[in-house]
């Protein structure tokens, strides 16, 4: 196992073959990869992580030399679950790197029934896909929408004004 | 289970055969008729389902995103046998302005403005939530006076939360007495932040660093004023609707929901703490200065409306005594952090140095940099767990900022509480989730 720190959370169960940290706020963070990513999630749940107290995302467009802990490679999009543990009043926090090119992960849907909103808001404003989620739709924009809102390369809509050197709407 | 023909359709390319239901396995029928309509925790078993009912046996309406009981612009798809309401959908997004998105285009010093629009009824505690994730990430120690001072403020935010709460839920119940009550009491709230920050709502007060200004002289007087005012007129409510049969009867037994489904849903607030779970981030995870006052965390026992109702009005009691303890205690000293790189000079420096001036200057049209790194900050809102998750790339505006906003996630325990109720008891049990739309759409 490749630990990035040597704090290690009691609370938090270890999980082989996934990277472990600190981060500035002393939040535990965990690394998977995609396919260990719902197995290193179901452990969590199993040591009382009982709480999915956060899930969204971040588009890491044109920031692939970002810093992350050894033996992990940055990809375009992450994705950031926070689970809570009620008894051990402790946060984790998983960040999963989503290639661009495919853009799946597994659902948390069948461990955390609360997974159901947030996913939805994700693949709507990222276009992240989640296999095993009862309904995958957009949810906050239009169901006819194009594109997702929140990635870098989408612009900022602007409402053109009346003067010479205004840039034009975008 | 196949029993019946199967379903033919004509099409324009030709006749074709629909299976009955019966042919599709559980797993995936649940799924199907699950998309149209979220099936509630408790009946989420698939292989329990009815395949053999027709569907024209229930009938699907919409409520909202007009009425004038969601709250807003909540939509509700309910699915009703008779007067019993089976399945619930809330359909949102009507309110979306993508704030998100505008939060990256904004810099650190200018996004407590564009949080505090998010949930309007307590605008003071998502500037808090804000302020407090880029001071993390900033890295610097607040005066102990510009502690106090939120709490103060954030404490009498919740007082107000909960008035309006109660305003709006006894309005929505039948009892018009108690909307006026209501609302008269939080205006002697957002008097008192008039007088602080300038505006009653939107105040963009609590900033990074610290807070706008100091309170101003006499601040205790009318504090003092509105906690005796409201621990009066508690009691008048308890009175007027606690022990009223009629308000009873509407609120106990309706809407509830246990232990492991809030859980399981991710409910926080009222909600979880109406099931009997003793969840209070000011107590569990103290940020601020909780650890130092004395207050107790409310629980209800059953998890219905009226359990909500009373955890709400007891919350009030709770956060007055916190109120007077802040009274007591508020330290004296700076109401911001004196660090340059955060804080514009005081104006008086600006007429004598030139330095100064460009300092001001700067900070308010580059905005200061933040070191590069993310973090996850939640308080509790009135309404449960407010959480900030920020991103920076070391520039001066956001790379991510995401809110975990307690109204969007507490939504998805409303098919719960709805499922087997009447449909009379939907606005009673969607006023006591207590959705802000504003906060949910974002």
């Amino acid at each position: 196992m490749t630990t990035e720190s040597p704090a290690q959370d009691s609370a938090a169960p270890d999980v082989p073959g996934v990277v472990r940290s600190t981060s500035v706020d002393g939040c535990t963070l965990l690394f998977p990869d995609r396919d260990r990513y719902h197995d290193a999630v179901a452990r969590h749940r199993e040591a009382g992580f009982e709480l999915l107290s956060d899930l969204t995302a971040v588009d890491y467009l044109g920031h692939a030399a970002r810093q992350l802990p050894t033996g992990v490679r940055a990809e375009r999009f992450e994705l950031v679950a926070v689970l809570l543990s009620l008894a051990a009043r402790s946060r984790v926090r998983v960040r999963v790197q989503v290639p661009e090119d495919d853009p799946v992960v597994d659902s948390l849907w069948d461990l955390y029934r609360g997974a159901e909103a947030p996913e939805r808001e994700v693949f709507d404003m990222y276009g992240i896909r989640f296999t095993g989620h009862p309904d995958l739709t957009r949810i906050l924009m239009p169901e006819d929408w194009e594109g997702h809102p929140l990635r870098k390369d989408f612009g900022v809509g602007r409402v053109p004004v009346q003067f010479k050197a205004a840039p034009g709407p975008r | 289970m196949t029993g019946r023909d199967p379903l033919y359709l004509e099409t324009y390319e030709g006749s074709q055969e629909m299976a009955t239901r019966g042919d599709t396995p559980a797993d995936e029928l649940g799924r199907e008729v699950g998309s149209v309509l979220r099936l509630p925790e408790s009946g989420a078993a698939p292989a329990d389902m009815d395949v053999e009912r027709p569907d024209d046996e229930t009938m699907i309406i919409n409520m909202g995103p007009q009425h004038p009981s969601t709250h807003g612009v909540l939509r509700l798809m309910m699915e009703l046998d008779g007067e019993t309401v089976l399945r619930t959908k809330p359909v949102i997004g009507y309110l979306h302005t993508g704030m998100e998105k505008t939060a990256e285009e904004l810099t650190y010093q200018q996004g407590s403005t564009n949080v505090t629009r998010m949930d309007y009824l307590s605008p003071l505690n998502n500037e808090l939530v804000f302020s407090l994730a880029t001071e993390k990430l900033l890295g610097v120690e607040l005066p102990p006076r510009a502690v106090w001072i939120r709490m103060l403020l954030s404490e009498l935010q919740r007082v107000s939360s909960h008035l309006m709460w109660l305003a709006t839920n006894g309005m929505d119940v039948g009892s018009t007495t108690m909307m006026i009550f209501g609302f008269r009491e939080r205006e002697l709230v957002l008097g008192f932040f008039e007088k602080v920050t300038g505006l009653r709502m939107n105040h963009n007060f609590i900033r990074p660093g610290g807070t706008a200004a100091d309170l101003p002289d006499g601040w205790e007087d009318d504090v003092e004023v509105i906690l005796d005012n409201v621990t009066a007129r508690l009691d008048d409510y308890d009175e007027l609707l606690t022990g009223q049969p009629i308000f009873r009867e509407r609120m106990e037994g309706v809407g509830a929901i246990t232990g492991e489904e809030a859980l399981a849903l991710s409910a926080t607030g009222p909600i979880l703490r109406s099931t009997g779970i003793a969840w209070d981030l000011r107590r569990a995870m103290p940020y601020l200065a909780y650890d130092q006052v004395d207050f107790d965390v409310i629980v209800g026992t059953y998890g219905d409306n009226f359990d909500r109702y009373a955890i709400r009005l007891n919350e009030i009691r709770e956060s007055l005594r916190i109120l007077w303890q802040v009274l007591e205690k508020m330290p004296a000293g700076d109401y911001r952090v004196q660090d340059k790189k955060v804080t514009p000079p005081p104006r008086a420096r600006i007429d004598e140095s030139m330095e100064a001036l460009i300092h001001h200057f700067k900070i308010f049209t580059a905005g200061f940099k933040v070191p590069a790194g993310e973090v996850y900050v939640a308080v509790e809102s009135p309404r449960g767990e407010l959480g900030c998750y920020l991103v920076s790339d070391g520039s001066a505006k956001p790379f991510r900022m995401h809110i975990r906003a307690p109204s969007f996630v507490n939504l998805q325990s409303l098919p719960v509480m709805m499922h087997g109720g009447l449909v009379a008891d939907a606005v009673a049990t969607i006023s006591s989730v207590d959705p802000v739309m504003g906060e949910v759409d974002r």
